[in-house]
């Protein structure tokens, strides 16, 4: 049951995934790179556009300091999902590690609210972990078909990387509905909006996190002391 | 197989796990969290979906209509039909769909 309900809420990732995978393992065959580096990166990295980017650092084959700096900022914004994460995964035992190894922004868009997962801790952890490991799965599986026979389909798959961006969308338009706090709902939209105007679009996330963690600061200093606890 | 490719997936892989991990190896090792994390943790993912939104949109530019048009249609089309139906999957497969047709048929 835990198993088919966790299933069920990875299907809107399933599709992108395997469409976004097949992506990766298309443009790696494409330049050259052999099916057991790209299936390879998709366990390892696992992390969707720092594989995208790791495609062009491969064939300008840049130095081994270059590719840590660029991981680092293309993948800042998982510090923050860390942090979000802490007590949901306080007690999730064994499982715990690879929860944390495979928090992508899918999973945490999935697992960030509490409100549908099991009663009892014991099925929490199994749900999180299904959860998980479905996602990661469909990423594999995607690279993998990319990778071994991309080339052979013939179907236009130009746009469908939106599918990414209306799973943002749907899990935000759901917060919004169940809850009466959007102060920090707006702050996320107004920062990166705010400096995807400043910055460039490579590093804008870094300022805007900065500005996030800027203004949730001082929305708790200015909290009353209630709403501190809760 | 090269080496140096091998090299670079090892360390963009390291560097990931690194900052995936770091919050809990840096906060989650006291038993008691503090408040502000606890504050932060609750809050933090409303205003990370927003960030994500906009990250996903970055590469909108507003020099021509059919470079901004498919991706305001849509996201309006998912928003919308998310607060009429409140159906994840619905929303996110005609969402893109619609974002399909948009540019592959009439933003061309």
């Amino acid at each position: 049951m835990i198993i088919k309900k966790a299933f069920v809420k990875t299907l809107p990732v399933m599709a992108a995934y395997i469409i976004l995978g097949m992506g990766f393992g298309i443009l790696m065959d494409d330049k050259g790179y052999a099916p057991v580096l790209s299936v390879g990166s998709s366990i390892l990295i696992y992390a969707g556009s720092m594989q995208y980017v790791a495609v062009s650092l491969l064939t300008d084959g840049v130095s081994l300091w270059y590719a840590a700096l660029m991981t680092l900022m293309v993948n800042a914004r998982h510090l923050f999902y860390g942090i979000a994460m802490i007590i949901k995964y306080k007690d999730m035992g064994l499982f715990k590690p690879y929860l944390i190894f495979g928090l992508t922004d899918e999973t945490f868009s999935l697992l960030c609210e509490d409100k549908e997962y099991p009663k009892d801790k014991k099925n929490i952890r199994r749900y999180c972990f299904f959860v998980t490991l479905f996602d990661h799965l469909y990423w594999i599986a995607g690279t993998a078909i990319g990778a071994l026979v991309g080339s052979l389909i013939d179907f236009d798959s130009k746009g469908i990387d939106f599918s990414m961006t209306a799973l943002f969308v749907t899990v935000f338009v759901e917060q919004w509905l169940t809850s009466k706090e959007h102060r920090f709902a707006l702050t996320g939209l107004g920062s990166a909006a705010l400096c995807l105007l400043i910055f460039d679009s490579s590093i804008f996330l870094i300022p805007a996190m900065i500005l996030i963690s800027l203004m949730s600061t001082v929305f708790y200093l200015s909290g009353n002391n209630t709403e501190r606890n809760t | 197989m090269n080496m140096h490719s091998l090299s670079i997936i090892i360390v963009i892989s390291g560097v990931t796990v690194l900052l995936r991990f770091l919050p809990f190896m840096l906060l989650g090792r006291n038993a008691k969290v503090p408040n502000f994390i606890t504050y932060l943790g609750k809050r933090l993912p409303y205003a990370i979906m927003g960030m994500l939104i906009i990250y996903c949109l970055r590469d909108v530019s507003f020099r021509s209509y059919g470079k901004w048009l498919p991706s305001a249609i849509s996201v309006a089309v998912v928003a919308g039909l998310h607060v009429w139906k409140r159906n994840t999957l619905l929303s996110i497969i005609l969402g893109t769909i619609c974002y399909m047709l948009l540019v592959q048929y009439i933003f061309v």
